[in-house]
């Protein structure tokens, strides 16, 4: 009785932690941030929340499949440097010159992934390394001003009070979550995940999964560096996206996706993704140098993990 | 043969672009050129040591690029205070540390390797940013400091052929070596016939946040201050070099010689890179990116034919 009801508890602290943190960190920020609750601020908050959790989305899709993309930011910084060069044919050209990109990169991850064999740790090392220097040999190693009056109206207008880009991640999360739960190929991620050689086995079509997975990693993350470059009205491709794939395997992980596949939680990593920018904005609010709050994440990211973790858990 | 292959890839592989840079650029193959590659690449053989062994132990260790740098901060700011002792214990301890807080998270509380030094990095770097006023006090060696020495490039380089030495006569030659294969080849029945596993585990993350430090102690010894900015990604280029050197991500296998080899590589095909000169820095990092490919490739197709044989 005890032993069930205790199971339970711990179980209700894995699956609901990220949620119950989230809320009693806003609670905590109503009563001891001024102007926390104005429209302003929880804008600003969503705004700069949205390139960490489009990139995490794909990564939850990605760690689903017990995988690792490290290539998130050069992919961003990729599409970054594509963007200009193709706005003479007008944005959606531009656009989906950049979301061409970021598929291709994917199958690049991808290939290495299915084909080679290559460990998803090393295969997506590579791009990350090799990505950003090619992001700078196609923007010249230049920082480029964006003029385009849609692009920059894609990051800076609002439809019903809610900025663009946010509607953007909205409709992503959207169609990520409806992907997972409802869709076969959901079904046969997660089966891949829980158990690549059982999922083969049963002759689920585990290289093409593997194959989508990183490619739609790889268009979410272009699509990251379109709406970040839109709002900084600006394509930055030496900065642009350095080190998101920390910040958004944390936001997975701590939304409660295990590294070790088998489930994939999008509710989860929304929330994830938005408690790590509310502890950061909140220390930053109350004048916490950069080093602490560096090293408080550090140890809010450990808690999270080892309050969602499993009785067997691998790596 | 497939093996053998496999086991010296990363050698061949390097054998065949000094040959090349040999006969392609005069400089190349002389003293001059290769020990000043030697002193380069001392410092991520060290940390790739360190990596090696975690990783043969089925695990990784994300935090060794934080830790060098914060080594070396600390090694600096103790030879201003307590000279050569200081410059030495005092980054070595916090070094050790927090490789024995990562070691215990996850061999007993078996947390994901992964996400502690994952925070670990995070943690070191910020530990790195507070002890340096969010990085804007530089600590300087004292000009006469006896610290200094250490610095000299002899010095470095046989301080890492020793360590791999050591490194070699440890994993192949003592009980902790045959644990740490086990551990890392199947921890299930390592546990079943009672090997001390999370011990294991610890220790290996011990050794390595010490390398890391010390390699951070190195840098300050011969850049003469602790760097605030160094180390970032260090950690990516050490498991690379560790892959190339042909131990596999998924332990239990592996050889600190291939590693040795591994990081060669990198800085010989940096060097080739750059003596051809017709690249610049950015090209440099794409020419990288597809070396990695291809040698990574080879070496998971190999491994696998061998395996299938």
């Amino acid at each position: 009785m005890s032993s069930a009801s205790t199971l339970i508890r711990r179980t209700a602290i894995r699956d609901y932690g990220v949620y119950l943190a989230l809320i009693v960190l806003v609670v905590v920020n109503v009563v001891i941030t001024p102007n926390f609750i104005t429209t302003d601020n929880l804008r600003t908050q969503l705004v700069q929340v949205v390139p960490t959790l489009v990139v995490a989305l794909g990564m939850a899709l990605v760690i689903g499949t017990e995988g690792i993309d490290l290539s998130v930011g050069s992919v961003m910084a990729i599409a970054a440097a594509l963007l200009p060069l193709y706005l003479g044919y007008g944005v959606v050209a531009s656009i989906l010159v950049c979301l061409v990109a970021g598929a291709l990169a994917g199958l690049l991850n991808g290939s290495l992934v299915t084909f080679a064999g290559v460990q998803p740790i090393v295969a997506t090392l590579a791009l990350l390394v090799g990505g950003r220097g090619l992001a700078l040999v196609i923007a010249n190693g230049q920082l480029k001003q964006l003029y385009n009056p849609d692009l920059l109206a894609l990051g800076s207008s609002s439809v019903i009070g809610i900025p663009l880009t946010v509607l953007v991640a909205l409709v992503l999360v959207v169609i990520v979550a409806l992907l997972v739960e409802r869709t076969t190929f959901g079904r046969q991620l997660v089966a891949v995940g829980g158990n690549r050689r059982a999922a083969e086995f049963a002759g689920l079509p585990v290289k093409r999964t593997l194959l989508t997975v990183y490619m739609l990693s790889g268009v979410f993350a272009a699509i990251a560096g379109v709406l970040a470059s839109a709002r900084l009205t600006a394509s930055d491709p030496s900065s642009l996206g350095l080190l998101i794939e920390l910040s958004a395997i944390t936001a997975v992980v701590v939304g409660g996706t295990p590294l070790t596949g088998g489930r994939v939680r999008v509710i989860g990593t929304v929330a994830g993704a938005l408690l790590m920018q509310l502890i950061s904005a909140t220390l930053i609010k109350h004048d916490v140098p950069a080093s602490v709050t560096q090293m408080l994440e550090a140890a809010l990211i450990a808690a999270a993990v080892l309050v969602q973790r499993e009785r067997r858990n691998g790596r | 043969m497939i093996a053998a292959i496999q086991r010296h890839g990363a050698l061949v592989v390097l054998v065949v672009l000094l040959a090349a840079g040999g006969l392609m650029f005069r400089t190349f193959l002389t003293a001059y050129t290769l020990g000043n590659l030697a002193v380069q690449a001392s410092f991520l053989a060290m940390i790739a040591l360190g990596m090696t062994l975690v990783i043969i132990s089925g695990g990784i260790d994300l935090s060794v690029g934080s830790v060098y740098a914060l080594a070396g901060v600390l090694a600096a700011y103790g030879s201003t205070r307590w000279g050569l002792a200081g410059a030495l214990i005092l980054p070595l301890v916090v070094s050790g540390v927090i490789g024995l807080i990562q070691g215990t998270l996850i061999a007993r509380l078996r947390m994901a390797p992964f996400i502690v030094t994952l925070c670990g990095l995070l943690f070191a770097r910020g530990l790195l940013q507070l002890i340096t006023s969010e990085g804007s006090t530089t600590y300087l060696v004292p000009a006469g400091s006896a610290f200094r020495w250490l610095g000299d490039g002899t010095v470095l380089v046989v301080i890492a052929v020793v360590a791999y030495l050591a490194g070699g006569v440890v994993l192949q030659r003592t009980p902790f070596g045959m644990r740490l294969f086990a551990v890392g080849g199947n921890e299930d029945a390592a546990s079943l016939m009672g090997l001390p596993v999370a011990r294991t585990k610890i220790s290996v993350y011990v050794i390595s946040g010490l390398l890391a430090g010390f390699a951070g102690v190195m840098s300050a010894a011969q850049l003469g201050s602790g760097v605030t900015v160094i180390g970032v990604g260090l950690e990516l280029n050490a498991i690379a070099a560790v892959v190339i050197g042909g131990t596999m991500l998924t332990g239990g296998a592996g050889a600190v010689s291939g590693t040795l080899a591994g990081v060669a590589l990198l800085f010989v095909i940096q060097e080739l890179i750059n003596q051809l000169g017709r690249f610049n820095s950015n090209m440099q990092a794409v020419v990288s990116g597809a070396v990695l490919v291809v040698v990574v490739v080879l070496q998971t197709l190999l491994s696998r034919a061998r395996r299938q044989r």
